[in-house]
């Protein structure tokens, strides 16, 4: 198991319209983006709602549970700086809330199937704090 | 020269307050903003807009700018391009939004552009979205993105490996017929796909395609000059175009992608139907774009594609319908953007009925598909040796 804090990896430039996401994750928690008009979770965040185009975006913390739509394992990553990872799983996750979002799958055990429920865990990673997700 | 044909009306506008000085607003939130303010003026639905003409984005969006306009946007246009034409890039997509209207292909077209002025500029300029939200989690490039479409697919319909490897061995088998073809003298077969390295499972290295230099032209002329010139004339009969989204992650879904609706627009405009059509000229820069597009365009039902290969005889010249008798870009090499233009070539070199050592006998009719970003890209045209 390698520990990801060694990692020399790209991270997000943090804009004033993404920083509740990744601050929150680096203390722990998964927040998104909410629609007060239409009701529907937004993953990634945007000014305005991708939906129905209503101002009313607010950020609520999400449950943290999702779905595995789909994962690869990656034996030749896009960036060198995942190199010393290898293989390691990447995924598609489907949120309670609605959106999906692509993240790091931690397993250990080799194990993950396509439907498998997850739950969102912070991992340092870098210089920084990521939302990754493992098997419940 | 023809007149214009007077159709194409300027409905609304949008206009932001010029700032100096962005403070790290991203070029996507500007043209968000500006875009609502001109779909309000229009008095529109956003869910109305099927066409969608952008600028370019230096440094946030270097490719793929027009899906990660309209993922953004949470639409779906059939119609969508990016006009680099520096300062008058504006009023140059007016126009092409009329002619796009006047085509058949889309009936609003949203025309934006803009960009955002962060002093001093930031170290990373590349902020679009698929850049902030996968990247960071060890997910780049195009791999990736098919091998979860492609592990998607499994795991919907139970195909087994080897189903995806025959296209891979088929192409390789194409490409001993074209000695233009960078695996020419180096075919495969299925066991020898399934013993190449994963590079992200499922994908093998021999079912990805290899990055090669090269170039591919084309010359579009109206069917009246055609008929005067060289060759017998190849018309465009039927096309369809439409993006879904950039990133894989905002897929609306993994199995079926925007094809499906491109192919069904191009034979409505052809008025012909998929089992018509002579030759199959389809987008393979992985195996599961093959599998995915034989199931888009209605050959069979969603998860038979390996049934149906089988039926038609392969994909050789001899096939019911060949696919990619050129060895497709699975067998030729992948010249970059290039590489869908030797899909229209070819069809043009099977019409013509110019095809060396693999000429399907009396083809009138080619389907070719064009794929981009994340099977999120979808352009058909139906070619054809009559009007
Ligand atoms: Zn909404």
């Amino acid at each position: 198991m390698i520990d990801y804090r060694t990692l020399d990896v790209p991270g997000p430039t943090i804009t004033d319209l993404s920083r509740p996401f990744w601050e929150a994750a680096a203390r722990g928690r998964l927040t998104i983006q909410h629609c007060t008009s239409c009701n529907r979770g937004v993953f990634y965040p945007r000014p305005l709602c991708p939906h129905c185009w209503a101002d009313a975006l607010e950020w609520r913390d999400a449950s943290g549970k999702g779905t595995l739509t789909s994962f690869s394992q990656i034996w030749k990553p896009g960036h060198p700086g995942w190199l010393p990872a290898v293989p390691y799983y990447v995924g598609l996750v489907q949120l309670s809330e609605g959106p999906t979002m692509l993240s790091h799958i931690v397993d250990e055990r080799r194990s993950i199937r396509v439907g498998d429920q997850l739950v969102f865990k912070s991992v340092p990673t870098g210089s920084r704090i990521l939302p990754f997700f493992h098997k419940i | 020269m023809r007149h214009m044909s007077p159709r194409a009306a300027l409905a609304g506008i949008g206009e932001l307050k010029p700032e100096r000085n962005t403070h790290g607003v991203t070029t996507m939130e500007l043209l968000m903003r500006v875009s609502a303010e001109a779909i309000a003026d229009a008095g529109v639905a956003p869910q109305e807009i099927d066409g969608l003409l952008v600028g370019p984005q230096v440094g946030e969006t270097p490719q793929h700018v027009p899906a990660t306009v309209a993922e953004y946007f949470g639409m779906q246009p059939s119609m969508s391009n990016m006009v680099d034409l520096g300062g008058a890039s504006g009023p140059g997509m007016i126009w092409r939004a009329a002619a796009a209207i006047a085509a058949g292909q889309c009936e609003t077209v949203l025309c934006v552009i803009g960009n955002h002025r962060n002093m001093p500029p930031p170290r990373s300029p590349n902020r679009n979205p698929a850049r902030e939200f996968d990247t960071p989690f060890g997910a780049s490039g195009a791999n990736t993105s098919y091998a979860l479409l492609m592990q998607a697919h499994m795991a919907a319909y139970g195909c087994r490996a080897e189903d995806y490897a025959a296209i891979a061995a088929g192409s390789r088998s194409n490409a001993q017929n074209n000695d233009k073809a960078i695996f020419h003298g180096k075919p495969a077969s299925v066991e020898e796909v399934l013993a190449s390295p994963l590079v992200a499972s499922p994908l093998h290295l021999f079912e990805i395609v290899m990055p090669v230099a090269g170039a591919d032209a084309v010359i579009v002329t109206t069917a009246e000059k055609a008929a005067r010139l060289r060759h017998p004339p190849v018309f465009l009969n039927g096309a369809g175009e439409k993006i879904t989204h950039r990133a894989v992650s905002q897929a609306p879904s993994l199995t079926s992608g925007p094809l499906k609706p491109s192919i069904s627009r191009a034979l409505a405009q052809a008025g012909m139907r998929i089992q018509d059509i002579d030759f199959l000229s389809l987008y393979d820069c992985y195996t599961i774009m093959v599998a995915a597009t034989i199931e888009d365009a209605g050959l069979c039902a969603p998860g038979k594609f390996a049934e149906w290969l089988k039926d038609n005889g392969g994909m050789s010249c001899e096939a019911r319908q060949p696919i990619n008798t050129h060895g497709g870009q699975l067998g030729f090499g992948q010249p970059d953007l290039a590489g869908g233009m030797t899909h229209v070539v070819e069809a043009v070199r099977q019409i013509r009925g110019t095809a060396p050592n693999r000429q399907i006998k009396n083809c009138r009719s080619a389907l070719v598909t064009g794929n981009g970003a994340t099977m999120s890209e979808a352009v058909v045209l139906v070619l054809g040796a009559d009007l």
